[in-house]
């Protein structure tokens, strides 16, 4: 049995937005039956906003709820804005997927691309690869995209997301090798490109939970102390101390030189790390 | 209907344990704790227990009680049986199974040689569209390097029957060893084994309403064996380690009531399951039986609705505590859909939105009347949305 959250249950449950849009001028259709997963997202765009957005979908449980979610997040969206959306942000408004189901938030995504692409009259910029996966045709463009934008790192977590060498595994050796090319280049992209990434409140709060978790804890909890997350609003990181923590004298420097340093380097270089008062 | 009741149609995947199974479990837990190798009356008396409850067992089966040796589950049997035939048997380097068997065979047989060290080619024989094996094509794949041959008895996702009574004397006529899986047959189906020319069979206590973690492995007097473990001298030296006492106790009184049962099994429960299979192939368009219909284990079916996708059927069920299986890739955690309907060419249209329900005796008609009266919904709602649905 799968765990969804109460989020992913209740969208299920209670799908938004079911249907076709009339007089659509952006349609994504993409998976098939064989595949076992299948959206057409169809939108109504007017003056590249988009009005109107509608799905029918095929699939399991997290299919159905992350097409429901992609076009509650779409709908009234400028289309500049809206392809932006990345499958982690679909995941994330549902509060997330199991990581065998990540596929489903990576279809979501695929269809809204598909559907901008229509309405432009562009053609997909993943149209042009290679079929590396033959059993779910995937290609060998929407392998690598996955591999650095959702920082895959093993051949579980590439089938997890985008389904490649889930079926017959005949395709596990060119996957291997599109993730060591990938992870190769993506030192050097890493260089070139300091920008800081565009990242949404929900992913923030995911990231530094993971790093509090694997970095910060640990140590507080050797003490007796603990570290709670309260708040993240913007670039200021409110938390609260714990246990032992909370009489610590030394509680503020443990803050400034160590939470606050850790999330910097590790999720955004703007934070600022708050005690709660 | 109250809003709480489970409705249990789930039971290939597991049974409730008996009251009275629990009822005849219980003071092996409590009050009769020793260990039956104990030289003391407060030991041996448990032992004494353990020969009746083997014997409850052999009754069932049609076997002499020494012929059976208690496991922890119907994969340990298995794995036994399959390794004893081969090592019984180092020159011979065949083995022969169906595409369809249970991952406790399939796997095993797949993995071969990484198990053993040696190299085996292994037979998967095909089954048609209604999931049977062609008999000429099976006795063409007995050879004389044929080591064992390994055959399901009854499917686990269809119930489908594989004939193998038949099948195993054909393998004793040349000589070749044969095991059956039979964890989803014993208890639902009459077996003699004395009249029968099957040298290993394996079942398991928790399809038949006793406790999970107990097995058994039947051995034709005098085939051969291998110890899967070594350690103790129990179960006269075949499989070491104290017994799971209490669950042994339970599965006795469960063979014993199965016997006791077996009629209802094959009045009441078919009537209950062929109502349900009726009734939804009748009120829900585009649905198919997968399977074939007479050869089949009185209490399954196995019904494609094709377009929708099984997790969703059975997370809608679930709102309404209906329980039940499906083949679909997503229940499974891989990405492809059964094996067995695969095996039997089911297409994906159909494959992905196939359930299985299987009944037992705990079922009520009321039950099956309920779940008739919710399906069509569930099934309506989830194809409006699906892009593949053609209409009515």
């Amino acid at each position: 049995m799968w765990l969804y959250t109460d989020t992913v249950t209740e969208h299920f449950q209670n799908p938004r937005n079911v249907g076709e849009v009339d007089n659509a001028n952006g349609v994504g259709d993409v998976g098939s039956l064989a595949c076992g997963d299948a959206l057409k997202l169809t939108l109504k765009i007017e003056d590249d906003r988009i009005v109107d957005a509608k799905f029918k979908t095929f699939g399991c449980a997290s299919a159905i709820a992350s097409s429901s979610a992609l076009t509650e997040m779409i709908k009234g969206m400028e289309v500049g804005e809206a392809e932006k959306i990345t499958n982690e942000d679909i995941a994330d408004f549902l509060g997330g997927l199991p990581k065998e189901k990540m596929h489903c938030s990576v279809m979501g995504r695929e269809a809204l691309e598909a559907a901008i692409a229509d309405y432009r009259g562009e053609k997909l910029p993943t149209a042009d690869g290679e079929i590396v996966c033959e059993c779910f045709g995937v290609t060998d463009i929407e392998i690598t995209r996955a591999i650095n934008e959702s920082s895959l790192r093993s051949l579980e977590e590439i089938t997890n997301f985008t389904k490649a060498g889930g079926g017959c595994g005949k395709c596990e050796d060119k996957l291997e090798d599109l993730l060591r090319h990938a992870l190769s280049e993506g030192l050097q992209v890493v260089e070139v490109d300091k920008k800081p990434k565009r990242m949404t409140t929900l992913q923030k709060i995911k990231k530094i939970e993971d790093v509090l978790e694997r970095e910060v804890r640990p140590g507080l909890r050797l003490d007796g102390g603990d570290i709670e997350l309260i708040d993240v609003d913007g670039d200021f990181v409110i938390v609260s101390m714990r246990g032992q923590c909370t009489s610590c004298t030394k509680s503020e420097t443990t803050i400034k030189e160590l939470v606050e340093k850790k999330l910097r380097e590790q999720v955004l270089e703007t934070l600022i790390v708050e005690e709660e008062k | 209907m109250a809003a709480d009741k489970v409705i249990y149609l789930d039971n290939n995947a597991t049974t409730m344990v008996a009251p009275e199974v629990y009822e005849a479990m219980e003071p092996y837990f409590t009050e009769l704790y020793g260990n039956p190798s104990s030289m003391h009356t407060f030991g041996g008396q448990v032992g004494v227990a353990l020969d009746r409850a083997r014997q409850q067992v052999a009754s069932l089966l049609g076997s002499d009680v020494a012929e059976l040796v208690f496991t922890s589950c119907g994969t340990e049997s298995d794995s036994t049986a399959i390794l004893s035939a081969l090592k019984a048997n180092p020159d011979k380097r065949h083995v022969i199974t169906t595409r369809v068997e249970h991952p406790a065979v399939k796997n095993l047989c797949e993995n071969l040689g990484a198990m053993t060290g040696t190299k085996y080619r292994v037979t998967m024989l095909k089954v048609s569209e209604d999931g049977l094996v062609d008999f000429d094509e099976y006795v063409k794949a007995l050879t004389e390097d044929t080591a064992i041959v390994s055959i399901m008895w009854a499917n686990n996702e269809t119930g489908v029957l594989f004939p193998v009574p038949e099948m195993a004397k054909a393998a004793k006529e040349r000589g070749i060893l044969f095991h059956t899986d039979a964890v989803q047959a014993v208890g639902k189906i009459p077996i003699n084994l004395q009249e029968l020319d099957i040298d290993y069979l394996s079942m398991s206590g928790h399809k038949l309403h006793a406790p999970k973690g107990v097995g058994v492995l039947y051995v034709k007097r005098g085939t051969a064996y291998a110890p899967y473990m070594t350690g103790g001298h129990q179960e006269h030296g075949r499989r070491a380690g104290t017994e799971n006492v209490a669950s042994i106790i339970g599965l006795g009184k469960a063979c014993e009531l199965a016997a006791e049962k077996m009629e209802e099994e094959t009045t009441r429960v078919k009537a209950l399951r062929d109502k349900l299979e009726h009734g939804l192939l009748t009120t829900i368009p585009r649905s198919i039986l997968n399977g074939n219909k007479e050869h089949r284990l009185p209490n399954t079916t196995n019904i494609s609705f094709e377009y929708v996708e099984g997790e969703a059927i059975l997370l809608h069920m679930n709102r309404y505590n209906i329980c039940a299986s499906s083949g679909s890739a997503c229940t499974s955690g891989s990405l492809e859909p059964s094996h067995v309907l695969r095996a039997m060419g089911v297409p994906f249209t159909a494959a992905h939105g196939s359930i299985r329900f299987s009944l037992s005796v705990y079922n009520t008609e009321e039950e099956i009347d309920f779940v008739l009266e919710k399906m069509p919904a569930i099934i309506a709602g989830l194809r409006e949305m699906s892009p593949f649905w053609p209409g009515e």
